[in-house]
């Protein structure tokens, strides 16, 4: 079983939200999606300053043997990509709820979100894909 | 090894297992509305006896003349040994094989084109080359906007000293995916980019600026002030080289303070025949920061379980059978036997038979620009340095000219007025090692006799 950390907010997609006390929203991949997608030797995260809607790809996490999209789960500004991922790319592996994070967005007021869902029904959902 | 196609038998036992009554059926998704029915216009098929009667016939009629002709296909030596090498049955596919590992000779082949064709651009990495140069310049751009991370627009600046040709396939393969082309003009006395045409663009988001060196019409930019400035405006470059000139002009990598970001060409100069006009082969490059944008099959070295070199497929999750709809090209394609050629050639070649190669062609296409415009009626359209092609203006129409000259048996170099009206009667020469100074002085004189027969002509009817 993938560990679900409980202060965390999470999305269909597979992807975590934490609020940081700046107000802003630090997100990353789970600890599900790592493990499915294996060893990852590339993950592209935005430049700060970029304005990212809800649903929008806006990351990308390559493996050996795929490469997927990382949604963005609101609308904002990007305040920071990972820089340590460029050249240390395990870290999502090793810990993707602590220096594995992908991006910190800003969110604008009141700007549309993609649904999230607390760690319970992300385990619930994690236990229908058949984790 | 034998490819053995599956039989009737196998096909029904295999539409009986997933339980569909025939091949047709599982293209039902697509509408009845977008299914092709029948190509119209595309003849009856041929025979193999048939179509090589066809082709011999056809090959009479081209005869043997003398190609004074370049404008993106250049007439080479290939020596007698690079398509007695290629052809062998080890080599002869079009494509990396699909269980590409197999083969390990096929890809060991592939990892060394890529290490010439990077030494020779000076970029970091190459891929195993692509459809042909125009296609080569689409996916640049393409490309270009992915990895440029400073700019958010699809803007492309192409100079119309760009292969006119290579503008239109760009615009026809990326127009629609949203990048916008927008042609420099050139300065009209000296035929490369006008630094002013440069200026209106100051402060605006560009993704890339295209850059072809030498340059259409045979002129050299001044691409290290080109690449300078695009830089500093966080504008990626697009290199468009010729290869035979690197041996010569300075490599893409080199240009400016940082070097160019994409360099690609045209392979054909490096032992690809002009057989009238194809295939040929695109070379692709960049450096090591944009792999990851670049489109197309990349081999590796790396080692086995025992610690043996081997080759293999690497960085596959860019491409179509993995990443699907987005991946960096779904159309981009390896032209194996043409860069197996291409391979063997700069083998055989080396760096001082390339280097040799392209100083005659340079040496040869002087002498005929000389020789040509001591005619009465011809002049040079540009002053300035040349590689291995020079536009000359004549004083009358050049078609005929050029059809006088063809039942001469001389191919005498490309009409421009199709694609840069404002030249007038403008004419792109080019001569190769292949030209001999008696090929020159051939040309040389039937010009002269073909300007000196219409002027006689023309005085007679005044």
């Amino acid at each position: 079983m993938s560990k679900v950390p409980a202060d965390l907010k999470y999305t269909k997609t597979h992807e975590w939200l934490r609020t940081l006390p700046d107000g802003s929203i630090e997100i990353g991949i789970t600890d599900h999606a790592q493990h499915a997608l294996g060893d990852l030797v590339f993950v592209e995260v935005p430049e700060a300053g970029r304005a990212v809607k809800a649903g929008e790809p806006c990351a990308v996490v390559e493996s050996v043997k795929a490469a997927s999209d990382v949604y963005s789960p609101l609308t904002g500004e990007v305040v920071a990509g990972n820089p340590k991922l460029a050249g240390e790319p395990e870290t999502v592996n090793t810990d993707p709820y602590g220096g594995g994070w992908l991006m910190r967005v800003r969110p604008t007021a009141g700007g549309p979100a993609t649904e999230v869902m607390s760690p319970a029904d992300y385990e619930k959902l994690q236990q229908e894909e058949g984790d | 090894m034998a490819f053995i196609p599956h039989t009737p038998a196998d096909v029904e036992a295999m539409l009986a297992t997933i339980g569909v009554p025939s091949i047709e059926t599982l293209f039902d998704e697509i509408p009845a509305a977008l299914r092709v029915k029948s190509l119209a216009g595309v003849p009856e098929e041929l025979n193999e006896m048939e179509v090589g009667r066809l082709m011999s016939e056809r090959a009479r009629i081209d005869g043997r003349p003398l190609c004074f002709i370049g404008a993106g296909a250049y007439e080479h030596h290939i020596p007698a040994a690079v398509w007695a090498i290629t052809t062998r049955g080890e080599f002869y596919s079009a494509y990396t094989p699909y269980q590409a590992e197999a083969s390990q000779g096929t890809l060991q082949l592939i990892y060394e084109y890529q290490t010439m064709i990077a030494s020779l651009t000076g970029m970091q990495v190459s891929n195993a080359s692509v459809y042909d140069g125009a296609s080569a310049v689409a996916e640049a751009s393409l490309m270009a906007v992915r990895s440029n991370r400073k700019s958010k627009s699809q803007r492309i600046l192409v100079p119309t000293t760009v292969h006119p040709h290579y503008r239109k396939v760009a615009v026809a393969t990326a127009g629609n995916q949203g990048l916008r082309f927008e042609e420099i003009p050139y300065s009209p006395g000296e035929g490369v980019i006008a630094p002013t045409a440069l200026a209106q663009y100051e402060g605006e988001d560009i993704a890339a600026l295209v850059i072809q060196q030498p340059n259409f019409f045979g002129r050299l930019e001044d691409v290290d002030a080109l690449t300078d400035w695009a830089h500093a405006r966080g504008i990626l470059v697009i290199a468009v080289v010729n290869p035979t000139s690197l041996a010569l002009l300075k490599a893409p990598g080199s240009w400016g303070t940082k070097g160019a970001d994409i360099a690609v060409g045209d392979g054909q100069p490096l032992g690809v025949p002009l057989s009238s006009g194809g295939p040929y082969f695109g070379f692709m490059t960049t450096r090591l920061e944009f792999v990851r944008q670049m489109p197309g099959r990349i081999v590796g070295r790396t080692v086995d379980l025992n610690g043996h070199q081997g080759f293999t497929l690497t960085l596959q999750a860019r491409e179509q059978h993995i990443r699907r709809a987005k991946a960096t090209s779904n159309i981009c394609t390896n032209q194996g036997l043409l860069m197996t050629a291409a391979t063997i050639y700069m083998s055989l070649m080396g760096p001082q038979g390339l280097e040799r190669t392209a100083a005659a062609a340079h040496a040869r296409t002087r002498e005929l620009v000389t020789a040509l415009t001591r005619l009465k009626g011809v002049r040079a359209a540009f002053q300035g340095p040349v590689f291995h092609e020079s536009v000359v203006l004549l004083d009358r129409p050049v078609a005929p000219v050029l059809s006088a000259l063809a039942s001469r048996g001389i191919l005498g170099g490309l009409e421009l007025s199709e694609y840069y009206p404002e030249l007038g009667h403008a004419l792109l020469v080019c001569a190769t090692e292949t030209k001999t100074a008696a090929d020159i002085e051939s040309y040389v004189a039937a010009l002269n006799e073909v300007m000196q027969s219409a002027r006689t002509t023309e005085g007679r009817a005044a």
